[in-house]
C-alpha cells in the first residue's frame, strides 16, 4: 500500500535518531543508527536474525536505555528522560508485540481496553463501549471479549494485540514481526488489517521484520539493518533496484552474498 | 592461594549486588505503594488470595500444631509434674513463634511461588514491557499492590491461626489429657498478654513484607523461558523462607530480649 500522503520535503520527522548505539557486554548490538521516520509514512526495518531490530524498537519505547546517540519523537529528545516523562511520551505509541503479549489475567474486552483505563483514566463502561468498537474493527465478534486470551488462537491474538495497540488512538505504532508465528493466509489478513488501520488512523508506522512479502504489503519505505547500521534506506517501490548488494541478496534470500553470518548470531 | 581466594571474592561480591539490587528493588517498591495512583482492584484480589485461599493450608497446619504441642509438652512436662503448664507452653509458643512463623512459611509456599510464577511468565512473554509500552508502570502496577496486601492480610491469617492453633490444643488437653475444661480456659485466658499477641503480628506483617518482595523480585528478575521461571520460582521459595526465619529471631530479639 501507498496510502500515506507525501510531506513537505522541510517537515520535521516524526521520529529521528542519530549516533544511536547499544552493546550487551562485548556483543555490540546498534553501532551508530542513523534513521528518521516522516510523519504517516510507514518505515519497516528488515534484517536477519539477530542484527538489532528488536534492541532498536525497544530503545525506542525506553524499555532499554541505548549507550549512546539520540531520539526525537516530535522534536523531544527522550535518550535521558525520567520514568513519568518517558510515560507521557509512550501515551502516543501504541505496539503489537511478536507473541502478542496479552495480559492473560484479564478478559479481551479489558486488555484492549487497557491503555484507556489505566493510561486515559477512562471510565470503565466507557472504556468497554470502545473495546468492542475496536474488536470489531479488527474483525472480531464484540462478544470475544468476554473470554480470555488463553481461549483464542494464534491469529485471533494476534488480532486482539492489534486492537490493543489501536485502543488509544496512537500517533505512532510499532508492530514486532507481525507475521510471525501465523500461516501466510492470516499473516496476510493481519498485514491487510495493519496496513488499513493505520492509514485510517492517520498514524506513523515503524515495523520490524525479516518477512519480505509482509514488508511489501505493510510498508512505504524499507530501511535494511546489518552489523548495527542502517546499510539502506528507500521508498519500496524502488526495493527490486537498490543496487545494494546486502538489500539484494536479503531479499532474493540467498546463501551467497556480502553478509556474513557467523555461528555465533545463529545462537544469539 | 589464588584459586581458593578468587571464587570467594567473586562469590561475596555477587552477594553485595544482589543484596544492593534487592534493596533498590524494595524501595522502588515501597515508594510506589506511597504514591497514588492506587490499584484498589489488584489489592482486593491479592487480599482474597492471600488471606481467604490460605486460610484451608494455614489453619490445617495451626491446628495440627497446637494439637501436637499439648501432647509434647504433656509427655515432658509430665516428668516434672509440671502439666498444669500446658496452657501457658500453648498460648506463648502459638502466638510468638509458630502462629506466625509456620502460617509465613506456608504462605512463602503458596503465595511466593505463585507470585514468582505469574510476575516471572509476564516478564518472559513481554507483557511486562506490554505495560511500559501502555504506560503502566509495572512497580505500580503489578509490585506495589502485592507488597500492600501481603503486609495487610498476614497479620489476620496470622490471628486466625493463633485461634486455630490455641483451640488445637485445647482439643487435646480435653479430650485426650483429661483437662479440666473450663480451668484450662482461665489459665489460657490468664497468660494471654497483649504483648505476645501483638509481637506475633507484627512478625506477620514483617513476613507478609518479605513474601510478596521475593515473589515478585525473583519473578521480575526471571529470563530465559520455563526453565527460568522455575527456577524464579525456587529461588522466591527458599529466600522468603530464609530471610522469614532469620527476621523472626532480630524481631524476637527487639521485642523481648532486655
Amino acid at each position: 500500500m501507498s496510502t500515506a500522503e507525501p510531506m513537505a520535503p522541510d517537515a520535521p520527522p516524526k521520529i529521528r535518531i542519530r549516533g544511536l548505539k547499544k552493546a550487551f557486554g562485548s556483543n555490540v548490538v546498534l553501532d551508530g543508527v542513523d534513521l528518521d521516520i516522516a510523519a504517516g509514512e510507514s518505515l519497516v526495518v528488515i534484517g536477519g536474525s539477530g542484527t538489532g531490530k528488536s534492541v532498536l524498537l525497544k530503545c525506542i519505547l525506553g524499555l532499554l536505555t541505548p549507550d549512546a546517540g539520540s531520539i526525537q519523537v516530535d522534536g523531544e529528545e527522550t535518550v535521558g528522560l525520567s520514568e513519568r516523562e518517558m510515560d507521557r511520551v509512550r501515551r502516543k505509541f501504541g505496539m503489537l508485540f511478536q507473541s502478542a503479549a496479552l495480559f492473560d489475567s484479564l478478559p479481551v474486552w479489558e486488555n484492549v481496553a487497557f491503555g484507556l483505563i489505566q493510561g486515559k483514566r477512562a471510565k470503565r463502561d466507557e472504556a468497554r463501549k470502545i473495546a468492542a468498537r475496536r474488536l470489531t474493527d479488527v474483525g472480531l465478534e464484540p462478544r470475544v471479549g468476554e473470554l480470555y486470551p488463553a481461549e483464542l488462537s494464534g491469529g485471533m491474538r494476534k488480532r486482539v494485540g492489534l486492537a490493543r495497540a489501536i485502543a488509544t488512538d496512537p500517533e505512532i505504532i510499532f508492530f514486532d514481526e507481525p507475521t510471525t508465528g501465523l500461516d501466510p493466509i492470516m499473516g496476510h489478513i493481519i498485514d491487510n488489517l495493519i496496513a488499513k488501520l493505520t492509514s485510517k488512523l492517520g498514524a506513523t508506522g515503524l515495523s520490524i521484520t525479516h518477512d519480505m512479502a509482509s514488508a511489501r504489503r505493510i510498508s512505504t519505505r524499507m530501511a535494511m539493518l546489518y552489523k548495527g547500521r542502517i546499510v539502506w534506506d528507500g521508498p519500496t517501490a524502488e526495493i527490486d533496484r537498490s543496487g545494494n548488494p546486502y538489500v539484494e541478496q536479503f531479499i532474493n534470500g540467498s546463501a551467497e552474498g556480502p553478509i556474513d553470518i557467523p555461528l555465533q548470531d545463529h545462537f544469539a | 592461594m589464588v584459586p581458593v581466594l578468587q571464587p570467594l571474592g567473586r562469590t561475596f561480591l555477587a552477594f553485595l549486588a544482589v543484596t544492593g539490587r534487592l534493596t533498590l528493588f524494595a524501595a522502588r517498591g515501597l515508594s510506589h505503594c506511597a504514591r497514588p495512583p492506587f490499584y484498589g482492584r489488584s489489592i482486593l484480589r491479592q487480599m482474597i488470595d492471600i488471606g481467604y485461599y490460605s486460610l484451608p493450608v494455614v489453619g490445617l497446619t495451626a491446628i495440627f500444631t497446637g494439637m501436637v504441642l499439648a501432647l509434647q509438652s504433656y509427655t515432658g512436662f509430665a516428668r516434672f509434674s509440671a502439666e498444669s503448664a500446658i496452657p501457658n507452653v500453648v498460648v506463648v509458643s502459638i502466638t510468638r513463634e509458630l502462629g506466625p512463623v509456620l502460617a509465613g512459611l506456608m504462605v512463602a509456599g503458596r503465595i511466593g511461588a505463585a507470585m514468582a510464577a505469574e510476575i516471572g511468565t509476564m516478564r518472559v512473554t513481554e507483557q511486562i514491557d506490554a505495560l511500559v509500552t501502555l504506560a503502566t508502570n509495572p512497580f505500580k502496577y503489578l509490585v506495589a499492590p502485592r507488597l500492600i496486601a501481603g503486609v495487610l492480610t498476614l497479620p489476620v491469617l496470622v490471628l486466625v491461626a493463633d485461634i486455630i492453633g490455641i483451640f488445637g490444643g485445647y482439643l487435646v488437653s480435653i479430650y485426650k489429657l483429661g483437662f479440666n475444661p473450663s480451668t484450662y480456659l482461665k489459665n489460657t485466658l490468664e497468660f494471654l498478654t497483649f504483648e505476645d499477641v501483638f509481637s506475633g503480628l507484627v512478625k506477620a506483617a514483617v513476613f507478609g513484607f518479605i513474601i510478596t518482595l521475593m515473589g515478585c523480585y525473583h519473578g521480575y528478575h526471571s529470563k530465559g523461558g520455563a526453565q527460568g521461571v522455575g527456577q524464579a520460582t525456587t529461588n522466591a521459595v527458599v529466600s522468603a523462607s530464609i530471610l522469614l526465619l532469620s527476621f523472626n529471631y532480630i524481631i524476637t530479639e527487639l521485642f523481648f530480649a532486655r
